[in-house]
C-alpha cells in the first residue's frame, strides 16, 4: 500500500508536469495516425435499425443555453435563427432552418459514444456538411472547420466551440442535424442545429450551432486547442 | 549451481508489461469512474438498465490521477496502451522467432498427463525442485498461454472496439462482443481476470523462492538446489 501511495503521488505530480503530459500525448498522436492508416476516409460508422433506438436520447452538458439571445431565438421557434458560414471561403452565406431543410438531407441511425463511457442510439436527419461546403466554396488553404455554439460555458461568456479537419468535414455521415427520431431536434439535444460526426466521441459534436468558420489554424482561437473540452485537456482527436 | 533462466528480451518485456498493466488498470478505473455503470448490448440506453453499478466509483487511491480527472486518466491510459501493444508485439515476434513459445510454453504430452498431480501439488504448495524448477510446469504454461494469447489480445480488441473510428474498419465487427457496451463490460471483466492472475502469479513467486525467482527475472540467473537423494 505504501508503494502504491508513492506511485500515485508520483503519477499525480507527473500529471501536472507539462513535459510529462507532452510525452503522454504521444498516445493521441499514434492513435490518430494509426487509426487513419487502417480506416478509409469514407468508411461508414455502423448504422442501426429502429429497433435499436434508445427510448430517450440522453442530453449531456448544456440542456438549455443560458443567454438572452438564445432564449429569444427559441421563443420564436428559431425562425430568426441564421447559420453563418464564413472564413476561408469564396462565398460566405447565412442559412435559415428552412433553407437547410430544403437542401439534400441524410438520415442515419447511429450510436453516440460519450467520452464518459456511455452510448445511446438515435436517428438523425440533417444536411450533409459537404452540401454546405459546396455552397460556400472553401479556399485551398482551409484546413479546419470551426463550429461555434450558442451556449455559454462559464460566467465569462466562453461559448462552446469545436473543430474538425476537412477529411471529417466531407465524410458522408457528417451532417448538420435538425431532427432527432423523426421530430424537430429538441432543445436539450442541441436545437436548432447540431453536428453529427459519427466516427468521433460525443464532445466533438457541437450543439446549438450559430456559426461555422473555415480556418487554416485554430492556434489563436480561444485556448488554441481547437475546442472547449480540448482547452480543458481532452484530446482534439477523439477517435477512441 | 547457478543457471541461466530467462532470456533478456523476456525479462525486459516482462517488466515493461508489468508497469504498463498496473498503470493501465489504475487509469482505466479513473475512466470507469466517469460513468461507473456497465451494460450489455450496443448502447447504454435500451430501456433495460445497467447490469452493474458501482455508486461513487472506485476509491481515489486506486485511480490515476488520484482525483476525478477523466482527461488526464485518458492520456495515461492511451499512452500505456500503446506501450503494451508495442511491447507485446516485440515479445511475440521474439518468442515465435526463437521458438520460446513452442519450446517453453506449449504443454508437452507428459505435461498433459501430469496435470492432475500438478494441481494437487500447487494446492499443497509443493513445488518442483532441482532441474524441474528451471522449466515451467503445466499450470504455469497454461496460465501464461491464457494471459498472453487470450486475455491480453481480448483486452486490446475490446479496447479498440470502443473506438468509434475503428468500429468503421468493418462496420458491425463490434457485434462479435455483443456491441460496444458489451465490449466495455468485457474490457472491465477481463481487467479483473488479469488482476486475479497477477495475485496468483505473485503468490507463486513468493512461495517458490521469492529472491531466486525475482533475480532470475531481473538478471536471468537462477540458483538450483541439488536434490538430496
Amino acid at each position: 500500500m505504501a508503494s502504491g501511495g508513492v506511485l500515485l503521488s508520483a503519477c499525480d505530480a507527473a500529471s501536472r508536469n507539462p513535459h510529462v503530459t507532452k510525452v503522454l500525448s504521444i498516445g493521441e498522436f499514434l492513435s490518430q495516425h494509426v487509426q487513419h492508416a487502417v480506416t478509409s476516409r469514407t468508411a461508414l460508422a455502423q448504422e442501426f435499425t429502429e429497433a435499436d433506438l434508445s427510448p430517450e436520447f440522453r442530453s449531456n452538458g448544456t440542456d438549455y443555453p443560458d443567454s438572452a439571445e438564445y432564449r429569444a431565438l427559441a421563443m420564436n421557434g428559431f425562425v430568426d435563427w441564421r447559420l453563418r458560414v464564413d472564413g476561408l471561403v469564396e462565398r460566405p452565406v447565412e442559412l435559415s432552418l428552412d433553407q437547410l431543410r430544403a437542401m439534400r438531407s441524410r438520415t442515419q441511425i447511429t450510436r453516440h459514444d460519450c467520452v464518459e463511457g456511455w452510448s445511446a442510439i438515435g436517428k438523425w436527419t440533417g444536411t450533409p456538411l459537404s452540401e454546405v461546403l459546396a455552397l460556400v466554396h472553401p479556399l485551398a488553404d482551409a484546413r479546419y472547420v470551426m463550429f461555434y455554439s450558442a451556449d455559454p460555458m462559464d460566467d465569462w461568456g466562453t461559448r462552446y466551440y469545436e473543430s474538425i479537419d476537412m477529411e471529417d468535414a466531407y465524410h458522408p455521415q457528417t451532417i448538420l442535424a435538425y431532427a432527432l427520431n423523426d421530430a424537430t431536434l429538441p432543445i436539450p439535444n442541441g436545437a436548432p442545429l447540431r453536428l453529427r460526426l459519427e466516427r468521433q466521441l460525443g464532445y466533438k459534436m457541437a450543439k446549438y450551432l450559430m456559426h461555422i468558420e473555415l480556418v487554416d489554424s485554430f492556434a489563436r482561437i480561444h485556448g488554441g486547442k481547437g475546442g472547449y473540452w480540448e482547452d480543458e485537456g481532452y484530446e482534439w482527436y477523439a477517435g477512441i | 549451481m547457478i543457471q541461466r533462466r530467462h532470456a533478456l528480451t523476456v525479462r525486459v518485456t516482462h517488466w515493461i508489461n508489468a508497469v504498463a498493466l498496473i498503470l493501465l488498470l489504475m487509469s482505466g478505473l479513473q475512466i470507469f469512474n466517469a460513468h461507473p455503470s456497465l451494460y450489455w448490448g450496443p448502447s447504454s440506453y435500451t430501456g433495460a438498465g445497467p447490469i452493474f453499478e458501482l455508486a461513487g466509483g472506485f476509491p481515489s487511491w486506486l485511480t490515476i490521477p488520484g482525483t476525478q480527472w477523466l482527461a488526464m486518466g485518458r492520456r495515461w491510459h492511451f499512452f500505456f496502451a500503446w506501450i503494451l501493444v508495442i511491447n507485446g508485439l516485440a515479445y511475440l515476434i521474439f518468442s515465435i522467432a526463437t521458438h520460446h513459445v513452442t519450446r517453453d510454453l506449449a504443454p508437452t504430452r507428459s505435461d498433459w498427463r501430469s496435470i492432475g498431480r500438478s494441481i494437487a501439488d500447487h494446492l499443497r504448495l509443493r513445488h518442483p525442485q532441482g532441474e524441474a524448477a528451471t522449466r515451467y510446469n503445466v499450470l504455469q504454461k497454461l496460465s501464461y498461454i491464457a494471459v498472453i494469447f487470450v486475455l491480453l489480445p481480448l483486452m486490446v480488441l475490446t479496447g479498440w472496439s470502443m473506438s468509434p473510428r475503428l468500429d468503421s474498419v468493418w462496420p458491425g465487427w463490434v457485434d462479435i462482443f455483443g456491441g460496444r457496451q458489451s465490449a466495455r463490460t468485457l474490457h472491465f471483466v477481463i481487467a479483473w481476470l488479469l488482476v486475479l492472475f497477477f495475485f496468483i502469479h505473485v503468490f507463486e513467486v513468493i512461495v517458490t523462492g521469492f529472491w531466486n525467482n525475482l533475480r532470475s527475472m531481473i538478471t536471468g540467473r537462477y540458483r538450483i538446489e541439488h536434490e538430496q537423494r
